[in-house]
């Protein structure tokens, strides 16, 4: 699946196949010292589909989209974006194809010494130096008001809730026009209507944006509203991938056990 | 009874060989950190090297970080110095005194200030301001994941983070040095004046009487090492940081630590090259 192709000569942001599936694990491996967190996971994901990844704390759903973005490296097995073997790219490579992602941090990890503009203008500022100062405001403005939080430009990121900043950080994510959006926790922390209001956003994300998106979420609720398909996890195993109601009408006492929860 | 008495001696002799096993494996232990520590600290400079002279080149935060560096250490430096010129006068005065040689005050405040004090003050000043204030904040930003989001983000940290701020440090520490220099100059004239009076002329024409370059300029540019030290090791600290608000305060006391240690050890280095470059 994944594929070996002549990276070398081409420029960074033009390499894969965006007919591929937008990210391809297979069999993947990771372990910190003797505690094995991914233990052969496989798992697709189709361009514009959303796949929820979920399950237990500590088992690995977090260190998944870590090594997808390549913040860590895998033991074995392979990553492949848009058909693309990450392990086989150089420095210069991989960040032409993180420009075509984008990640949510489960805490949003804001710049905390700049407003909340700023941190979305910061990838343009980085990326599209062809943009002028103006048309890099407006493109900030824009985004800050589809996440809803254009009221709080200048604010920084210490002075915003919670939600807000996870607002903010969906923003910054979405400022290079991402293929493909990679989202921690996007609720996590958050009081119900907030959680809610996120989920909506995520939505209207999806549909106006049509990227591919991989949510690591503990939230049943949230993940059912906003994935196509749901990936559960286990002991660093799939346990079972399929839409929500292949989950339910399986016979696992685990994928029950975990639907059940409050 | 013989018997009995055998295994107890046997016993604190087992006792006692378990302990030199465990502090034979405690040294191995610490010698594997300590090279360990150089071995990262090494990939680490060679990253930072490597980003730093590739393109796109981040002026923007450097400019920034030299004025964070220089501009604001200033008062500081300054205030150092001061304080340097007025108790290195008062020392240096009683012992010429004791010894009949007062007209060699102004050489001898000349050169103990820019060869010795100075450099060697504005390096432990900066490294307590800046060094503590880099360490803290790149550890703050670890832990809290920005540093990950600008790799997600596409953008080098090492290029963004670390070589603005280890290159502002390069920079800022020999022009530090000379106000250092300057002010401890200034108060070391004005407490001498004080006593006995003497023009500022007078004090500067004897001070540097026969003076060459290679007598200022080496110690003054050996801050530069100074510098690239504060920077690499507060960068260092910073940007390997782990385990939350405890982790960030260990950095930032490492990084002063460490940084005023490796800047004594290099100043014997380098005070030792000077004598042989520049005899």
């Amino acid at each position: 699946m994944a594929t070996a192709i002549d990276t070398a000569t081409k420029p960074a942001e033009t390499i894969g196949d965006r007919c591929q599936p937008a990210v391809a694990v297979v069999n993947l491996h990771k372990a910190f010292g003797q505690h094995k967190v991914l233990n052969g996971i496989n798992l697709e994901v189709a361009p514009g589909a959303t796949m929820a990844v979920l399950g237990r704390s500590g088992t690995g759903k977090s260190v998944l989209l870590r090594l997808i973005i390549g913040l860590a490296q895998p033991d074995s097995g392979s990553i492949a974006i848009q058909g693309l073997d990450i392990s086989s790219l150089s420095t210069d490579q991989l960040n032409g194809v993180r420009k075509r992602m984008g990640f949510l941090f489960q805490h949003a990890a804001l710049y905390d010494s700049l407003t909340a503009a700023e941190n979305v203008g910061f990838p343009l500022e980085h990326h599209r130096r062809e943009m002028s100062r103006s048309e890099r405001n407006d493109r900030v403005h824009g985004l800050l008001m589809e996440v809803g939080v254009e009221d709080s430009a200048d604010s920084m990121p210490s002075e915003l809730s919670g939600g807000m900043q996870k607002r903010v950080g969906l923003a910054r994510a979405l400022a290079l026009d991402p293929e493909i959006l990679l989202l921690d926790e996007p609720t996590a922390g958050l009081d119900p209507i907030s959680s809610r209001e996120i989920d909506t956003l995520i939505l209207k994300l999806q549909s106006e944006h049509h990227m591919a998106s991989i949510v690591v979420t503990h939230d049943l609720f949230s993940a059912k509203t906003i994935s196509n398909r749901l990936a559960l996890l286990d002991q660093g195993n799939v346990v079972i991938e399929g839409t929500f109601e292949d989950l339910r009408n399986s016979d696992l006492q685990f994928v029950q056990e975990f639907l059940q929860q409050p | 009874m013989a018997v009995a008495g055998t295994a107890t001696e046997a016993l604190p002799e087992k006792g006692r060989e378990t302990a030199g096993l465990a502090l034979v494996d405690s040294a191995l232990r610490l010698i594997r950190t300590f090279f360990e520590w150089f071995g990262n600290l090494g990939m680490f400079s060679w990253q930072v090297l490597r980003a730093g002279v590739t393109p796109p080149y981040e002026w923007r935060e450097a400019l920034r970080q030299v004025d964070e560096v220089g501009a604001k250490s200033f008062p500081l430096v300054a205030l150092a110095g001061a304080a340097v010129g007025v108790v290195t006068s008062l020392e240096a005065r009683q012992t010429l005194v004791r010894f009949g040689a007062q007209s060699m005050f102004p050489s001898s405040l000349v050169y103990s200030v820019i060869e010795v004090m100075g450099p060697i003050i504005t390096g432990l000043v900066v490294s307590g301001r800046v060094g503590a204030g880099i360490g803290a904040e790149l550890a703050s930003m670890k832990v809290t994941e920005q540093i990950d989001a600008l790799e997600a983000s596409a953008v080098n940290p090492y290029r963004l983070l670390a070589a603005t701020r280890i290159l502002a440090c390069i920079l800022m520490l020999p022009l530090l040095t000379i106000v250092t220099d300057a002010f401890a100059l200034a108060t070391g004239w004005f407490a001498q004046a004080m006593v006995e009076p003497l023009s500022f002329h007078q004090f500067i024409e004897a001070g540097f009487h026969g003076a060459t370059f290679n007598a200022f300029l080496p110690p003054t540019f050996k801050t530069l090492v100074y510098g690239l030290i504060i920077g690499l090791i507060a960068c260092f600290q910073g940007m390997r940081c782990s385990g939350g608000a405890e982790g960030v305060g260990r950095a930032a006391t490492n990084s002063v630590v460490l940084g005023s240690l490796f800047l004594i050890l290099a100043d014997v280095v380098l005070v030792k090259l000077i004598l042989v470059v520049f005899p």
